[in-house]
């Protein structure tokens, strides 16, 4: 269950300081969790527990096709790894590894993709992945989650080492919005209704999540209630849940930090055409490469704002 | 000759009979790196695993990985001759429905370690169940057998790389260099210059012998027992098709579909050398 706290603030908390804690507590409860990194261990936290344990927290060096195939052989073993590296490597670079030395030879691992999308941020266009969800959907066995506060992290990480297949986390480093109170748990593959509207459904995940909840609000100002739903599980997705809301609503916008090609849109597009034809809109990457600069720059570049939800919501509402 | 050698000498002609004896029931099949890596199969399997048929995930076992995955009819015929199912199973290499496909599932065989058949993977699975083993405190040994063409791939010397800074002494790769890879030559495509450097250069301990001699093969995989500290090489010097002269002589022989015909006298030689063998015994 969660308590729904948000008010449009950030939350205290930035992931880089829980990711790492988060592990590090899982290595010390469960002798069989085992963590590897592909040298960005410094990023989320970990390196000084690796100075200490070495073996239980393992640096591959820059070489994630590699941590992959260990991770594999590790959890063939008896293990349950845990994998993390920016998101582009996490999914691009390693993708071959994680569909066969994990997800075809059935050896269970977890794989934390970082800096999501526009959270690449400075990094820019070579570290920026809009394809990760795309990639990973494609694995039979996987679960996927975009993670929308740090509450749900922690949750949703310990309850994902524990699960079979191959299990793909995106999440960023930096502050999302405050959504969840300490102590809220989820249920994988269960959306979580922000806001009830009769009008229009916003689906969304990460740190679209803030970004549909503020748009609701000021769509609510112009007469309009939107349904807001944090998908946080891309797979398996919760099709109950979209399917009751548009029904309820007769019109889908998603939005996600993600390529619309192949991920939380595509999937909710997918779900409606086969089962409920419902009209649809997008707020996401228009199939387009990544660049350099601020986050909040990124987000309006590539329309993931509040403000462009808005406009497209209206335009969809023409459409129903 | 002593009867150690003389009786794996022996298990590897029913290996090799097994490899044809599989693909002449598709028609079709990776023969030539099936048969290039026969004696070394049956040296681990018949005098150095530590393996219980009767149980083929015991933790404590010694493993194998076949990264080159396409020697998968040899590792069957091998745990087939072992008991690990019924030997006759083997023929159905590749039928709809089989447990016995192309490249190695261990998830449907009985016996297989890992699934491999992408090239290179096996490598870092092999690397990771060996420190896996280490970690859980097993003394168990991991066998690694890797392909020359294979190691065009990056992934095996990360692998390498990692395994040697780690000093994983429980591991033992075997480069089965049979000169050549699918297209054609290892030395024309992307000349390797030399692997026993290469390995030695990695921090690997390494021998080269003749890979086709289950004896020189012994040899070197008991003389790495008093090396510690160090992961293992072994250089294989064998021949694509090895044991099987018409195969060995086709230039393609990465993938055959010979004749019904010539199956037939494959195997009829092979049993023939069988049975020479059992005689001087």
């Amino acid at each position: 269950m969660q308590q729904i706290i948000y008010n449009g603030s950030m939350d205290p908390r930035a992931f880089k300081d829980v990711i790492g804690k988060t592990i590090i507590g899982l290595l010390e409860s469960d002798s069989n969790v085992i963590y590897l990194d592909a040298d960005l261990m410094s990023c989320i936290g970990t390196y000084t527990y690796h100075q200490a344990h070495p073996e239980r927290a393992i640096n591959v060096g820059v070489a994630e096709a590699n941590m992959m195939g260990i991770a594999g052989g590790l959890a063939a073993s008896g293990f349950k790894p845990i994998c993390h590296t920016f998101g582009p490597f996490a999914s691009r670079r390693s993708f071959d590894q994680v569909f066969l030395s994990a997800g075809y030879a059935r050896n269970d691992i977890t794989v934390i993709g970082t800096d999501p999308g526009v959270c690449a941020a400075f990094n820019g266009g070579t570290h920026m992945p809009f394809e990760d969800v795309a990639l990973y959907r494609t694995i039979p066995t996987a679960t996927i989650v975009d993670i929308t506060d740090t509450i749900m992290f922690e949750d949703l990480l310990k309850q994902l080492i524990e699960r079979k297949g191959v299990k793909y986390i995106r999440v960023g480093r930096k502050n999302n919005a405050k959504v969840y109170a300490q102590g809220s748990t989820f249920e994988i593959g269960k959306a979580i209704k922000l806001r009830e509207g009769k009008d229009l459904s916003i689906v969304a995940c990460g740190i679209m999540v803030h970004e549909a909840l503020q748009a609701s609000k000021a769509l609510a100002e112009q007469g309009i209630e939107a349904e807001v739903l944090d998908m946080f599980t891309i797979k398996p997705l919760d099709m109950p849940a979209l399917l009751e809301t548009a029904q309820k609503t007769g019109a889908v916008l998603v939005t996600e930090n993600h390529n619309k090609i192949g991920g939380l849109y595509a999937a909710v597009c997918e779900a409606l055409a086969a089962n409920l034809p419902t009209p649809a809109a997008c707020v996401a990457v228009e199939d387009e490469f990544g660049e350099v600069g601020p986050q909040d720059y990124l987000q309006k570049r590539y329309g993931l704002t509040a403000e462009h939800i808005v406009e497209v919501a209206k335009g969809l509402l023409k459409r129903k | 000759m002593d009867s150690n050698v003389q009786s794996l000498e022996k298990f590897a002609a029913q290996i090799r009979l097994g490899v044809v004896e599989a693909i002449q029931a598709r028609g079709f099949g990776h023969i030539g790196g099936s048969l290039s890596i026969v004696d070394t199969l049956a040296v681990l399997y018949g005098a150095v695993m530590r393996i219980d048929p009767s149980n083929p995930r015991w933790p404590e076992r010694d493993k194998l990985v076949c990264s080159k995955g396409h020697a998968g009819p040899a590792i069957y015929a091998a745990l087939g001759l072992l008991g690990y199912f019924p030997y006759e199973q083997i023929k159905t290499l590749n039928q709809p429905g089989t447990n016995f496909p192309s490249h190695c599932d261990r998830n449907k065989t009985p016996g297989v370690d890992m699934t491999t058949g992408s090239l290179g993977q096996g490598t870092s699975l092999a690397v990771g169940m060996a420190l896996g083993d280490r970690l859980k405190g097993r003394d168990s040994k991991m066998y690694l057998i890797v392909g020359d063409g294979e190691l065009n791939e990056g992934q095996p010397w990360e692998a390498f790389m990692f395994a040697s800074s780690r000093k994983l002494d429980n591991l033992t790769v075997f480069i089965d260099w049979n000169k050549k890879q699918l297209d054609g030559y290892v030395a024309e495509i992307n000349d390797p210059i030399g692997f026993a450097p290469k390995m030695e250069a990695f921090g690997f301990h390494t021998q080269q012998v003749k890979g086709n001699s289950v004896e020189e093969v012994l040899a070197a995989v008991k003389a790495c027992e008093g090396v510690k500290g160090r992961p293992h090489a072994i250089v294989l010097d064998t021949i694509k098709g090895a044991g099987v002269k018409e195969v060995e002589e086709t230039f393609s022989n990465h993938s055959m579909a010979p004749s019904k015909e010539a199956c037939e006298g494959w195997v009829r030689n092979l049993k023939a050398e069988l049975v020479k063998m059992e005689a001087g015994e």
